[in-house]
């Protein structure tokens, strides 16, 4: 079966002042129609960047440099800007993170969804305004038929968002881009959120790519996950195996930093440093500097994704021709 | 909404009133109309006469409640300088003035708006880059040398459009227009940007930064990312988010390009409201100022009232109280 969604080598540089700094280098994965792929990372790892990447809409002056994005098998990268637009929307939708500011405060949610779908679908004004009370239906918002000639301003943080989640479906993309789609939200309304977007994904049969930094909605709802560090892929795999049994280092650390709720801490496990800035990325592997598995070679060469068995993981400790081997802690036998 | 409407006009009757006040209690001070109009040669007896026939003799505030009284009902009373009733004066100049002033803000929010959002969106063009640069000379030069400037090479040089005057007129009823006939129009066309130019250049900075502002935003990033066309993002998305600044500083504009026409009418003799204004100055004829400083004060009070309901139109969010919450 074909990818949905495949990127290749992907590179985004910004060209500043102080030289040119590479904000994405060498990032590869790609998404099966249906799947939910999770992407998590810290903040600057590149994660929505990426997504950016996607949809065409890197804030200048952030420009891809190289690789390729191909969706449904037709490169996507190198389009004009009106070929673009025709396809975001219609073929990628987009999600956003704060669903406050992301929906226009002098439109009713009527008129915003009515808009989009006119741009991309060849129905009428009529027919476009019982489809925009249909997905505000499917979305969860009550009194469909009524709220929608409210204006944004009059839906709480969580039916903003659902709001937003019909924006960017209403005209019927395969592949959505999901950035942060439930960090603005409580707590309580995060899961309704997760769980409305997952049922309608698997409903349309939709991809997704669902960045987050919360490990927990991604257990939720990911069928798999890259985990990014300083513009990377790290390491990638089965969502399970990801959580449960990382290989890489860093993934390794990062899911021991999730605080168990079994059994009491007296200190959170936390990975020492700082992820290092773009401007200051080591030589060799990125994470070299913080990793307590680090030898030599991990400072000379930097490493490509290896195959560790259940995932692959961007780690010298996979190559069997490496002086130092993974560790039984990281094997996971 | 009545309500709202009603209370404002409320609050504006002591704002008139301060306006009044001050204006009536400043001229006092600004010279003696008597000795003026009684010139060289007169008696005692005459002068006499001629401060009673017009009040003078009474204490200030029972000159004071008087003015407010007949101003209320539309009436000024006499021209101490034309000896003709003040609102017949003012009636008679007003439609110089307005159609001035129309064409004045015409010009600056139709070109200021269009040369903002260009400048907004193409912040890097060359193009973008003159016009910010122009737009320094319109904000930073006084409008009599603007009106000098452009009488010097328009009229001067060019000889392409007259230097001073309304040119032939049309009366309509009472209102004298200039727009019907060939040379009004070519009289309007230096005075009117003489008038506009500063808020035309104001109108567009402020309309490129908030464009500059509301691009930045996450709902036009989201519009782009839902592939609308450039057309509905910019214009549609953003330009209408731009709109209750712009309509504040312009509705205060317009208020300002009525008040300030004078320096424009005096420059090319126009003769509106501003030029009997100045006219009257210098000879304290006080009736005139009095009323033309009401007249002001009464237009920036309905402009703001206008701009208020203006918000409520454009922005959805200031319309409480229709019942439909969460």
């Amino acid at each position: 079966m074909q990818p949905i969604l495949e990127v290749r080598d992907l590179r985004v540089e910004f060209a500043t002042r102080r030289g040119t700094l590479r904000a994405l280098d060498g990032v590869s994965f790609s998404i099966m129609p249906g799947e939910v792929l999770g992407v998590v990372g810290e903040s600057g790892a590149g994660k929505s960047m990426t997504g950016a990447a996607i949809i065409g809409l890197l804030e200048p002056p952030g420009r891809i440099a190289g690789g390729q994005i191909l969706l449904n098998g037709r490169r996507i990268d190198n389009l004009r800007y009106e070929e673009m637009r025709r396809i975001r929307g219609k073929e990628i939708g987009a999600i956003f993170q704060d669903p406050l500011t992301t929906l226009n405060p002098l439109y009713t949610v009527g008129d915003q969804l009515v808009e989009t779908m006119l741009t991309h679908l060849p129905i009428g004004a009529a027919e476009a305004r019982k489809r925009a009370v249909n997905w505000l239906e499917m979305v969860g918002i009550p009194a469909a038929a009524q709220r929608v000639d409210s204006y944004p301003h009059e839906f709480s943080g969580g039916m903003r968002q659902r709001v937003v989640i019909a924006l960017a479906l209403c005209a019927e993309p395969r592949m959505v881009v999901a950035d942060e789609p439930t960090t603005a939200l409580d707590v309580s309304i995060q899961a309704q959120v997760i769980a409305l977007l997952k049922s309608l994904a698997r409903e349309k049969g939709m991809a997704m790519m669902l960045v987050t930094h919360d490990m927990g909605v991604i257990a939720e709802t990911a069928d798999r996950v890259a985990v990014m560090y300083a513009g990377r892929i790290a390491e990638i795999g089965p969502v399970r195996a990801v959580v449960q049994a990382p290989r890489h280092p860093y993934s390794a650390g990062l899911m021991a930093s999730i605080p168990p709720l079994d059994r009491k801490v007296e200190h959170l496990a936390q990975i020492e440093g700082a992820m290092p800035r773009l401007s200051a990325i080591p030589e060799g592997c990125a994470f070299n500097p913080r990793c307590p598995h680090v030898f030599d070679r991990c400072r000379a060469e930097r490493p490509e994704l290896l195959e560790t068995g259940a995932t692959r993981a961007a780690c010298w400790l996979y190559d069997p021709a490496s002086e130092k081997q993974a560790p039984e802690a990281l094997r996971h036998a | 909404m009545a309500a709202f409407i009603l209370s404002r006009i409320l609050q504006a009757i002591p704002v008139m009133l301060v306006v009044a006040f001050i204006s009536f209690a400043m001229f006092t001070y600004v010279g003696d109309p008597v000795a003026i109009m009684l010139g060289q040669d007169f008696t005692e007896a005459q002068r006499a006469a001629l401060v009673s026939s017009l009040g003078l003799d009474q204490p200030f505030f029972v000159q004071f409640a008087r003015f407010i009284g007949q101003a209320v009902q539309g009436e000024f009373g006499l021209s101490y300088r034309l000896s003709r009733p003040v609102a017949e004066l003012i009636a008679e100049r007003a439609p110089a003035t307005l159609e001035l002033a129309f064409c004045a803000a015409g010009i600056a929010l139709v070109v200021g708006v269009a040369m903002g959002v260009y400048t907004g969106l193409y912040r890097n063009s060359w193009l973008s880059r003159a016009l910010l640069t122009f737009s320094l000379v319109g904000v930073s030069l006084p409008p009599f040398l603007i009106g000098i400037l452009l009488i010097l090479i328009f009229s001067v040089w060019l000889g392409w459009l007259p230097s001073f005057g309304r040119g032939e007129v049309v009366q309509l009823g009472w209102w004298s227009t200039g727009f019907l006939t060939w040379s009004g129009l070519k009289a309007l066309v230096l005075p009117s940007i003489t008038l506009g130019l500063f808020q035309l250049t104001l109108i567009m900075r402020l309309v490129r930064a908030e464009m500059l502002e509301v691009l930045r935003t996450d709902y036009i990033k989201f519009a782009r990312a839902r592939g609308l066309s450039n057309r509905a993002v910019h214009f549609g998305h953003a330009l209408k988010n731009t709109l209750v600044p712009v309509i504040t500083i312009a509705g205060l504009q317009l208020g300002g390009i009525i008040a300030f026409a004078i320096v424009t009418e005096t420059v090319f003799q126009w003769p509106g409201m501003g030029l009997l204004f100045i006219q009257s100055v210098s000879v304290a004829d006080i009736p005139v100022m009095a009323a033309y400083l009401l007249l002001i004060a009464l237009v920036f009070v309905s402009i703001n009232l206008a701009v208020d309901l203006l918000y409520y139109a454009v922005d959805p969010r200031l319309r409480v109280g229709r019942g439909r919450g969460h």
